[in-house]
Parts: C-alpha cells; sequence; structure tokens
C-alpha cells in the first residue's frame, strides 16, 4: 500500500476528512430523490425527581431510526458510578459513549482522590464535554445520584447548559410527562409516593408521544443503595391473538385415497468428507 | 471556551492542509477526496475542524495566562520548561512515541477523551513516509530558510554534534 506523504504524526480523536465527501453525496442522493439513512435516536420521554432520602430516575424502553422501532426494549438508564445513574436522550450511540467516556472518566477521578464521586464534578464533566463539541454531540441528560452532600439531580442539554432542579423531565415526551410532575410533585415525598409519580410521567409519555412507548425503566437511588427495576411496568404489552386462521386436523373430510410408488433408480453415490481441522 | 472566530483560529494556529491533495504519489484523490479546489483546503470543511485541532493548544493558553494572573510568572515559565523538555522525548517522527512524561506532566494519563478512543495513532493503517518526516523535523529544528532541500544523509553523519535530533528509546 502506497504510504501517505505526511509531514505529522497522526493524532487520535475525531476525524473530519469525510465530511466534504459526506456533504456532496448528501446532494447528490438529495438531487436523485433518495434519502440517506438517518441516526437512530431514542425520541424518548426521561424524567427524574428528588425524594425525601434520594433520586428516583425513569425512562421508556423505546428506540427509533425514523418512523420505525429499533428497539422494544432499550435501557436508557446508564451506570455512571454506584452512587450515581444517568438517562439519556438523543442520538442513541451518543448518550452512550458519553456516559461510558464520563464513568471511566470519574472512575479514574475517584481512584485518584479516595472518595465517592460527587454529581457535581459529574455534571462539570459532562457539560464541558458537551460544550467543547458545540451541540453536534447529540445527547441530553438527566443526572441523578446520591452523594457526601445529598441527593442530586441535573438536566444537561446537548449544547452543554446544565439546571439542577428537584424535577426534571427530557426527550420528545418531556412535556407531557412535566405535565404530570407539575400537577402532582411535592418536596419530600416517600419513596412509593415517588416511584408512581416518574410511574405515571413516564406512562403520560408513552401514551402521548410516539416516539416513546413499550416497558417504564425505574432506577431508585438512596444513601449506599441503588435499585435498577427494569422493567417496573409493561405499559405497553403486545395483544394476544383471539383467533387462529390455521385449520385443525380433521377439518376436511378424506373420500378416498391413491398412492403411486415413484420407482427411482440410483445413478452415483459418493461421500465428500468435510475437512474439520 | 472558544470565543475565537474563524478567521482569527486560521491566522495563528496549525494549519489544516498537508502538502496539496492527499493521495499516493501526491496526484489527486477523487475517490476520498472528491474534485480538488484550493478553497477546498484552506477552508476547514467542518466547523468543529479547526477549534478540535487547537484545542489542546487554546486550552494551554487559557490556564497559563490564568496562572500568570494569579501566582506570577514563574509558575507558568517553570511549567512550560518542563511541558517543552517533555515533548522532545520522543522516538524519531514516523515511530509511534508514547509520550509518557508529557501525559504525567499534562494529567491526561488520568483522563480518557474521545482521543484515546477514536483514531488511535498506535493503531494506524498508515506510516508516514520516513525519510520525509525526518527532513521535515530538522528544517523545522534548525530554522534555516536557505538550505538546499532536501539535505543529504551525508551531512547528518558527517557532522553529528550540529544535528541534535533526540533518538532515546520509546520510555
Amino acid at each position: 500500500m502506497a504510504t501517505l506523504t505526511v509531514s505529522r504524526a497522526p493524532l487520535g480523536g475525531f476525524d473530519f476528512g469525510n465530511c466534504k465527501r459526506n456533504a456532496v453525496l448528501e446532494r447528490e442522493t438529495n438531487t436523485a430523490g433518495c434519502s440517506l439513512p438517518s441516526a437512530r435516536k431514542t425520541g424518548t420521554t426521561i424524567c427524574g425527581i428528588v425524594f425525601k432520602d434520594g433520586v428516583v430516575l425513569g425512562a421508556d424502553t423505546r428506540a427509533t431510526e425514523g418512523m420505525v422501532v429499533a428497539d422494544k426494549n432499550c435501557s436508557k438508564i446508564h451506570y455512571i458510578s454506584p452512587n450515581i445513574y444517568c438517562c439519556g436522550a438523543g442520538t442513541a450511540a451518543d448518550t452512550e459513549m458519553t456516559t461510558q467516556i464520563i464513568s471511566s472518566n470519574l472512575e479514574l477521578h475517584s481512584l485518584s482522590t479516595g472518595r465517592l464521586p460527587r454529581v457535581a464534578t459529574a455534571n462539570r464533566m459532562l457539560k464541558q464535554m458537551l460544550f467543547r463539541y458545540q451541540g453536534y454531540i447529540g445527547a441530553a441528560l438527566v443526572l441523578g445520584g446520591v452523594d457526601c452532600n445529598g441527593p442530586h439531580l441535573y438536566s444537561i442539554y446537548p449544547h452543554g447548559s446544565t439546571d439542577k432542579l428537584p424535577y426534571v423531565t427530557m426527550g420528545s415526551g418531556s412535556l407531557a410527562a412535566m405535565a404530570v410532575f407539575e400537577d402532582r410533585y411535592k418536596p419530600d415525598l416517600e419513596e412509593e409516593e415517588a416511584k408512581r409519580l416518574v410511574r405515571d410521567a413516564i406512562a403520560a409519555g408513552i401514551f402521548n408521544d410516539l416516539g416513546s412507548g413499550s416497558n417504564i425503566d425505574l432506577c431508585v437511588i438512596t444513601k449506599g443503595k441503588v435499585d435498577y427495576i427494569r422493567p417496573h411496568d409493561e405499559a405497553n404489552k403486545k395483544g394476544i391473538r383471539t383467533g387462529d386462521y390455521k385449520y385443525k386436523a380433521g377439518t376436511t373430510g378424506v373420500l378416498s385415497k391413491v398412492v403411486t410408488r415413484l420407482d427411482l433408480e440410483l445413478v452415483n453415490e459418493a461421500v465428500l468428507t468435510m475437512d474439520t481441522s | 471556551m472558544n470565543t475565537l472566530d474563524v478567521r482569527s483560529q486560521l491566522k495563528d494556529s496549525v494549519p489544516v492542509a498537508g502538502f496539496g491533495p492527499h493521495g499516493s504519489y501526491g496526484l489527486q484523490d477523487s475517490l476520498r477526496t472528491g474534485f480538488t479546489s484550493i478553497k477546498n483546503e484552506l477552508i476547514p470543511s467542518h466547523s468543529l475542524e479547526l477549534s478540535e485541532k487547537n484545542f489542546q493548544v487554546n486550552q494551554d493558553k487559557m490556564n497559563m495566562s490564568t496562572l500568570r494572573n494569579i501566582q506570577g510568572i514563574h509558575a507558568p515559565l517553570k511549567l512550560k520548561m518542563e511541558l517543552k523538555a517533555a515533548t522532545q522525548i520522543q522516538r524519531l517522527p514516523f515511530l509511534p512515541s508514547s509520550h509518557l512524561a508529557l501525559d504525567t506532566l499534562r494529567g491526561s494519563d488520568e483522563t480518557i477523551g474521545f482521543d484515546d478512543i477514536l483514531n488511535d495513532p498506535n493503531q494506524s493503517e498508515v506510516m508516514g513516509e520516513p525519510h520525509m518526516m525526518v527532513e521535515y523535523k530538522l528544517v523545522q529544528r534548525l530554522r534555516w530558510r536557505d538550505t538546499p532541500f532536501p539535505i543529504s544523509m551525508q551531512m547528518l553523519i558527517s557532522c553529528p554534534q550540529m544535528f541534535t535530533l533526540h533518538t532515546t528509546c520509546r520510555e
């Protein structure tokens, strides 16, 4: 293979070499009338709430690719550290990779400091990374956890802005879920009440938004304990068929039976051994 | 924080294009890069391209100026000196170096980013042309604008004390 004449060592990270080619290809396909395949999104409802002892995070489980459901049971609540979890909306690959990178960085950081990581650290790392890429990484996140300062909940937008609030919703079903929260949220809820509220909020998103569906996942984080309930509730069960088009054996009566033998002559018989080495 | 606009980023930063169209034997590579045009090579193809290329440089500038304002001139001076010494510990230009000292000084041995996951230089499928890269390095280092190009290897061998090219092994 011929070597490239480079004067500088190759750097890691994103390579923008194909951008022009992609732009040309997109223009060509648009003039021809067809369209390029779109990235898989998690048209989603995710939400979080702070209750008396901790944080409850909730998410639906549908991943869409344009107008088609790509994954009926995907997991949108990602692990960041033993006491911090993060729900992701937006482009599925972006949320996965971002949360994995931040999880690794936070683990290294906590090994270096020798302490349990704080939610504010994860928030700061995420917002700095997302701002660096100016919104091209389409990851809208709900970050929640319990650390030495108590329970915290943040929402992080793809361009890098964050909000620290007692209850947050993100994704295409966020308005439906926020309506439920605004109606029924009270500070210092009990755990069961909080779980019920989050379940109802996600259900509102599932039933009123086409981009969200299937099951409801919950993650309850308290000091020293994490309850990852997957699935908490199957809101959209696949229906059971009531009828069947197959005929049972014996439906058609047999009047007469004629058997004709086909005499076949064996011409050649060969055995080929399989190479199992 | 990227508050510089495109033109000022173009002015005082690492250049985007290499030696013209990239392809075998220096000819245009229509399959990979499309039709050539000078505009395409000068202006970046993506709005993030320049800011990503200069990200580390800009971060360092920002950190050093903050340090200078808070702690005085000696702190950034000493750090810069150590960084410069650490960047010189590497193998020949076309071989991959581990940059261990540089990573430790920068603190990037304790962080993972996209530059460790995507396009890892240690797993690059293409290699730089050894002679070209070593000559480029020498010209950069000596800054002899009027030297006939290329410098022959005879010169390198005959007067080694003039050419201080560090070829220490990977640490």
